[in-house]
């Protein structure tokens, strides 16, 4: 059993396993099933993230209207193989974007850790697996190394933006997919926690402010950037640097700023991009 | 650990765009919907606080129509589920509520099928999981992720005793009890959950007992 990124990374590496490994084992003793019983359940999840990807990539529109068609344009902005970093990078912000446009058009999306923050993990792990010619089965894995740093945080802090602002949203969801690409990629347990805690430390603070109280605006953008940051903070920990501080204080931190965040900037709509000219334009028009 | 299982958080599968706003919804509907036991022919929504200002954007209100058609909160048909609904010939009215409830995501439904009617307060707690307040004007405090039993019976003694032997016969253990009524002597309900799912003949074999008039149940 592990309660902590601490405990996790000991038990990794004094039985020199993988953390997924670590995270597998402990399913099996909460639930009871067997280890192919979980890993086709993961499946599932891995099914689900891959068609939102495809879906949002053809182009949606979601309910409100406000949002919808961005990842068509990523796409054919990346096809087009004219853009400025690289394909990798390039295709997990369009992937991020995908995901998110269609979980603001009702479409069916696997919630990591939450339905806001859909996009950031797949858009990683699957913009690593192109990049890596992972085996599908090698990112199911690594999914249970996400879902272990999320099970930390979720335990330790909160994954609700009405209860921690959107760095319990985004900011976990880039921590997890910090912690599962730098383990994909070849990281120790040690450096995928070192991943998981800068990418966490680059987004504390980050308010819940959405237009109109709707999944959308500015949700979908932050998971393009959540991903990225994801990637920053694996490139770091993959070279060796370290953050100066300890793995599970910075989950710590997170929680206490999230208690002291004032409510307008926690997922009531009245603070930030909410509350500013456009945004309450856009509230009035679609009640 | 208020979290037990990995797919607490790589999961669940679901119909965007909110865990509380949709997810919820259809939870409360779907409730109803097995409570009612039933399709209804006239579906009344009545929205309250964040659900009376924003249930058009989170399609609320196609999410607890898509609940009372029994769809599951993944089921890529709730899109449609109110086109679905009139299709089908229900006739279905949303009302938007001025009253501050005690929790935001407060909604309220009344189901009809011919004399037949059921009246269901429920919320949406967040991350998906809803608890329902009110039942035909009776406080109960139910989530729904447990098999349960709702009773309908005359406020009089030994009406709980007779149900719990029925119970303790067919080795059913119940995690949680409630019994309330509106006033003394007059009708009551029992809410029962329990471990195990209960089987029809059970549920007729309660039917059966004296000064009760209806049973409900509600599995998992």
């Amino acid at each position: 059993m592990f309660n902590n990124i601490a405990e996790l990374v000991n038990l990794a590496e004094t039985q020199n396993k993988k953390i997924y490994e670590i995270m597998l084992e402990q399913e099996m003793k909460a639930t009871g099933l067997s280890k192919d019983e979980i890993i086709n359940k993961m499946k599932e999840n891995y099914t689900v993230m891959k068609a939102a990807i495809e879906k949002g990539m053809q182009g949606v529109t979601s309910k409100s209207g406000m949002t919808g068609g961005d990842a068509k344009r990523l796409s054919a902005y990346r096809n087009s193989g004219n853009y400025l970093t690289d394909y990798t990078l390039i295709s997990a912000i369009c992937y991020a974007v995908a995901t998110n446009e269609v979980n603001a058009s009702m479409g069916l999306i696997c919630a990591t850790p939450t339905a806001g923050s859909s996009g950031v993990l797949p858009a990683v792990m699957f913009a690593a697996q192109e990049k890596l010619q992972a085996e599908e089965e090698v990112v199911i894995n690594h999914l249970f190394t996400a879902g272990a740093i999320g099970y930390i945080i979720a335990n330790n802090a909160s994954i609700s933006g009405a209860a921690g602002g959107c760095q319990a949203e985004v900011g976990s969801a880039s921590a997890m997919a910090a912690a599962a690409v730098t383990e994909m990629a070849g990281g120790t347990p040690s450096q995928a926690a070192h991943a998981m805690a800068m990418a966490l430390k680059n987004m504390l603070g980050l308010s819940c402010d959405p237009v109109a109280g709707l999944v959308e605006v500015p949700c979908i953008k932050r998971n393009a950037a959540g991903a990225v940051n994801a990637f920053a903070a694996a490139e770091m920990a993959l070279a060796g640097v370290e953050s100066r501080i300890p793995w599970d204080e910075v989950i710590s931190a997170m929680y206490r700023i999230g208690l002291s965040m004032p409510i307008a900037l926690k997922e009531t709509a009245l603070g930030g991009l909410a509350a500013t000219e456009t945004g309450k334009c856009w509230r009035e028009k679609i009640q | 650990m208020k979290y037990k299982s990995i797919f607490d958080i790589i999961g669940p599968i679901m119909v965007g765009p909110s865990s509380s706003h949709t997810a919820g919804a259809v939870r409360i509907g779907q409730i109803a919907r097995r409570i009612f036991g039933m399709e209804p022919e006239e579906i009344h929504i009545h929205f309250y606080g964040s659900f009376a200002e924003t249930y058009k954007g989170h399609a609320t209100d196609i999410a607890v129509i898509a609940g009372l058609l029994d769809f599951e909160t993944d089921d890529p048909r709730i899109q449609d589920a109110i086109l679905i609904a009139q299709k089908k010939g229900i006739q279905i009215h949303f009302y938007t509520e001025e009253i501050v409830p005690s929790h935001p995501n407060t909604l309220e439904i009344k189901l009809v099928k011919g004399d037949e009617t059921l009246e269901l307060t429920g919320i949406s707690v967040g991350g998906g999981a809803v608890q329902i307040s009110e039942l035909n004007g009776f406080s109960l405090n139910l989530s729904g992720e447990n098999p349960a039993m709702l009773i309908y019976h005359k406020d009089a003694y030994g009406v709980v005793a007779s149900v719990a032997v029925i119970l303790a016969n067919h080795k059913i253990n119940i995690s949680r009890m409630n019994v309330s009524r509106i006033e003394r002597d007059s009708m009551a309900l029992m809410v029962i959950e329990t471990d195990q799912t209960i089987q029809e003949e059970i549920l007729k074999e309660i039917g059966l007992k004296d000064n009760v008039k209806k049973v409900y149940v509600l599995s998992a």
